[in-house]
């Protein structure tokens, strides 16, 4: 049986093997791993695989296959890393047409050559491919001043369950032509489709930087710092804050961009500020601070709280927490033993009472087990039928989203 | 922070969150529909259709009150287009809720009768999306029209869908904050109608579209379900259906409260007028400015002809001889935006600029804008008749697609004014003829057509912002193949199975592509008013 599936996929795609322990997602385990190179052999073999039953995994680097929850069954692994071309780039247009196994490293590397960026940053993001990045949603510091991967991605290519390739958006930026399915499969983690091709919008680096950075024991300080930044026209790019643990100190960390004529007049302002908004005591510099845009480790949560609700998090959040403090939305890690569910509830208490949540990204599967990772999900009767109406027989990363999805 | 009104949208009880607190079946109100049934007279019940049109009609009267069902034919007429006047259709019913309980209501019983419904706002869509059904019920929204919350503090504001746009900048103002979108209709548009359209505005360059200024919306679905898509916070967990909502011509349901983003409002604004020979030469100035790595809050061009037509008509006082002008403004940091100023006046000197004109207070800057605000109904002073088309094409193929377009108006005959946001590659030709005269209009038709249809070729779109609605869903299999619309179908079914939902819009039918495009003629009754200028 085992040979004649393998015979079918490789109709469909030149590259197939059987999978090893090393393919397993999640610790769920594989059978073939296949490794198309264009969008029409992806599309044969989610044909194939429609054909077949085969439960479908897409993978880029495999970096963040650990966040959601563990597949409920696995047969094949879609591999991208072979989608590895930049298929265009007219620089005077701020926009670039990739596939969806370029490294996000080299992306930026190929930009920066023209004095651009994709404005998604983040050393988890810049280790992944470009479609991970769109199934993960990840984000880093510049989300302050350019929003997530929903606010970039301009046009996409997807590959069905079914075999139907389509696409959506275009390639210029601004365009209300249909519906824009960009937005759903940022953060789908995989489960309605397979991106094999991805359309941004791009934005000129800026010619200098600084770093404003201030620490203090007291995390009402650090909020009223944040606060202050928010509300004053100095236009930050990213509003960031690191706290090692519970009982340490809260460091703010605020960048500036900007040309090279104003930027100093900009960052002595801003540390200005930290000191007469919230007593702080600012240093700027020209690099950023060594946890900048660092992922924590797992396990952890991300975790959301309406700007008002920032001290309270700062004082009771139970682990190391750290991220976007400007747009409320940071990550919190947590203790790796039993207590990780208490500490979940713990996090998620003050996330509910600033209109927040708190979701568990990635932890050990016998961690994840019978813990509710996702807290409270609005609309999941129609993200449901939507799943029903792109892979109705649910066969694309299987019970690794929301509800069951 | 000021909470006016009750019942503020999500969260005002702690600890539940938002989405579990929407209103349930059992505040629905008794029907009574015998009682009511003659007061739906204005309906013929001569047909099947007719006959469901009258019971609906009582049923609404009974959840709404009759004073908030129309049925008379004289009064379902002020209804029958909206900002795109060409096409007209008399709703079956007009409906006009007090609230998101009441529009679930309608919707409900639209529903349980297989009755299709389109929402509205105020009527200023120039793509037809808010077009009645002369068999279904039109869901009218003005009267949904409380600011429930501003809140400066968490940098947003809740809602109802009939607020004005700038109603929203108005509240906020104080604080030192505005709503971000502001299409040219802003003084009419409603933020519900922003939400359907994703709407931009003259400044979308910099600062992004309605999608990127919208946190959570509570809809109902067309099932009458009410539910919120998105909340108060980011990355609310699940399907990103706020995003795929948001744009989608009210056909995925209806929007009941809306959670928009503020943003601060920057330290310096500048802007410049710069005058050029020709098209070409403002579009190297435009390619220089972006090359350098400025993004200016807009830029916006006009050629010959739509000078002549704005001097024409409000007398702007352009510099003299212009070609093409350039509207270039700045804003942000004090310190940032006085440098990027200093090299986008370089950049526009170097491209071959005549005259460059600094605003130097906010009146001038008003001066500035007035003639490009102006340019649409402009035109009306120049020709009797006139097409607004909007297609976007990439920045760096402006000077090409210019081109073309000039061989299109010289090879015909129809003369074309632009008008356009170019920092994003925005075109609005304006394509001008006489009605009176026989075989203009059909020859207007085939060059707007054939701007799209280059528009397309260029790897562009068929609208940046008027939306596809009726007026464009003709044109859709022509950027999107088969298999492409089939999936946007498949998202439609997940909302609307039956489809109820603004039926006919967006997507190609037989029925729709068997008709002639339209045009526009004459100045827009909102435009003539005074209460809307059209970009």
């Amino acid at each position: 049986m085992a040979t004649s599936t393998l015979g079918g996929l490789r109709l469909a795609c030149a590259d197939v093997a059987e999978a090893t322990a090393s393919d397993n997602v999640d610790e769920v385990a594989a059978r073939w791993v296949a490794w198309p190179r264009s969008t029409e052999e992806v599309s044969a073999v989610l044909r194939a695989a429609a054909g077949l039953g085969l439960r479908v995994v897409a993978r880029g680097t495999g970096t963040r296959l650990t966040w959601g929850l563990p597949p409920t069954g696995l047969d094949l692994i879609v591999d991208l890393s072979r989608m590895d071309a930049i298929l265009a780039h007219t620089a005077g247009d701020l926009v670039v047409t990739v596939q969806a196994g370029v490294r996000m490293v080299d992306l930026q590397d190929a930009l920066a050559v023209h004095r651009q960026r994709l404005a998604l940053d983040g050393s988890d993001t810049l280790g992944g491919t470009v479609g991970g990045t769109i199934a993960t949603a990840a984000s880093g510091p510049l989300r302050y001043r350019y929003g997530s991967v929903r606010d970039l991605l301009i046009g996409i290519t997807v590959v069905l369950a079914d075999g139907t390739i389509a696409r959506a958006g275009g390639t210029v930026v601004k365009n209300v032509a249909g519906y824009d399915l960009c937005k759903i499969y940022a953060g789908s983690l995989g489960t309605l489709g397979v991106v094999t091709e991805a359309v941004w919008r791009l934005h000129p680096l800026p010619e200098s930087r600084r770093w404003i950075t201030a620490t203090t024991e007291d995390a009402a300080q650090a909020a009223a710092a944040i606060a202050a930044v928010r509300a004053s026209q100095h236009d930050p790019t990213a509003l960031e804050a690191d706290r090692p643990a519970p009982d340490r100190a809260v460091t703010v960390g605020i960048a500036v961009e900007g040309v090279t004529g104003g930027i100093d007049a900009r960052a002595d302002a801003v540390g200005n500020l930290l000191g007469a908004a919230a007593g702080l005591s600012a240093t700027v510099a020209e690099h950023p601070p060594d946890w900048w845009g660092q992922p924590l480790p797992a396990p952890h949560a991300t975790v959301t709280c309406e700007p008002t609700g920032l001290a309270d998090l700062l004082t009771n959040a139970p682990g190391r927490l750290r991220g976007s403090a400007g747009a409320g939305a940071l990550t919190c890690g947590l203790r790796d033993d039993d207590q990780l569910g208490t500490e979940l509830a713990q996090l998620r208490e003050v996330a509910w009472r600033h209109r927040g949540n708190a979701v568990l990204r990635c932890a050990a599967p016998h961690r994840k087990a019978g813990l509710d990772a996702w807290g409270p999900v609005p609309a999941l009767t129609l993200m449901r039928r939507l799943k029903d109406q792109f892979d109705p027989d649910h066969r694309l990363a299987p019970g690794r989203f929301v509800g069951g999805i | 922070m000021v909470r006016p009104g009750t019942g503020a949208g999500p969260g005002s009880q702690p600890h539940i969150l938002p989405w579990l607190r929407v209103s349930q079946d059992s505040d629905r109100p008794p029907l009574s529909l015998e009682s009511e049934k003659d007061q739906t007279g204005g309906v013929g019940a001569t047909t099947y259709q007719g006959a469901k049109l009258a019971l609906l009609a009582a049923e609404l009267s009974a959840l709404l009150g009759p004073n908030a069902v129309i049925t008379d034919r004289q009064r379902l007429r002020t209804y029958e287009c909206d900002g795109l006047a060409q096409h007209r259709v008399v709703p079956g019913l007009v409906a006009l809720p007090e609230s998101a309980e009441q529009i679930a209501a309608v919707v409900r019983a639209c529903a349980a009768q297989s009755v299709p419904f389109v929402a509205r706002g105020s009527g200023t869509g120039l793509s037809g999306g808010a077009l009645p059904h002369t068999e279904g019920v039109l869901i009218v929204t003005s009267r949904m029209r409380r600011i429930l919350e501003v809140d400066p503090a968490n940098e947003r504001a809740i809602v109802e869908p009939g607020v004005i746009n700038l109603d929203v900048t108005k509240a906020a103002e104080p604080y030192g904050w505005y709503f971000a979108p502001d299409p040219s209709s802003q003084q009419v548009c409603s933020v519900g109608g922003n939400v359907a359209e994703n709407s931009g505005g003259a400044h979308c360059l910099k600062y992004g579209f309605t999608t990127h200024h919208v946190l959570g919306v509570e809809v109902v679905t067309p099932d009458g379900e009410l539910v919120w898509l998105g909340g108060t916070t980011r990355d609310v967990p699940g399907y990103d259906l706020l995003g795929t909502f948001i744009g989608s011509e009210g056909t995925l349901g209806i929007a009941t409260k809306i959670v928009v983003r503020l943003t601060r409002a920057p330290e310096s604004v500048r802007c410049l007028l710069a005058a050029f020979p020709g098209v070409d030469e403002a579009g190297a100035a435009v390619s220089a400015i972006i090359a350098d790595g400025v993004t200016p809050a807009a830029i916006e061009m006009m050629d010959a002809l739509a000078i002549e037509a704005a001097e024409a008509a409000v007398a702007c006082g352009y510099p003299e001889g212009a070609g093409a002008v350039l509207i270039v403004e700045l804003d942000g940091p004090a310190a940032e935006v006085e440098h990027t100023f200093a090299a986008v006046r370089r950049h526009c000197t170097a491209a071959g600029a005549f005259e460059i004109r600094v605003a130097r207070d906010a009146d001038e800057r008003a001066r500035f804008w007035k003639g490009r605000k102006s340019a649409f109904a402009a035109v009306g002073r120049i020709s009797p008749d006139y097409i607004v088309q909007d297609g976007v094409i990439p920045r760096t193929v402006l000077p090409d697609v210019l081109r073309r377009i000039t061989e299109l108006s010289a090879g015909t005959g129809v003369r074309v004014a632009n008008v356009f946001h170019a920092g994003d590659g925005n075109l609005h030709p304006l394509v001008l003829f006489d009605e009176a005269k026989p075989g203009e209009a059909q020859a207007a038709e085939e060059v707007s057509g054939a701007i799209l249809d280059l528009c397309i070729s260029y790897g562009g779109s068929i609208t940046g912002e008027h939306g596809v609605g009726v007026d464009k869903a003709c044109h859709m299999p022509r950027m999107f193949s088969t298999d492409d619309l089939d999936t946007m179908q498949r998202l439609r079914r997940a909302f609307d199975p039956a489809g109820i939902c603004n039926p006919g819009k967006v997507f190609p039918t037989p029925r729709l592509c068997g008709e002639v495009p339209g045009k526009r003629k004459g100045v827009h009754p909102l435009q003539a008013a005074g209460l809307a200028e059209q970009f």
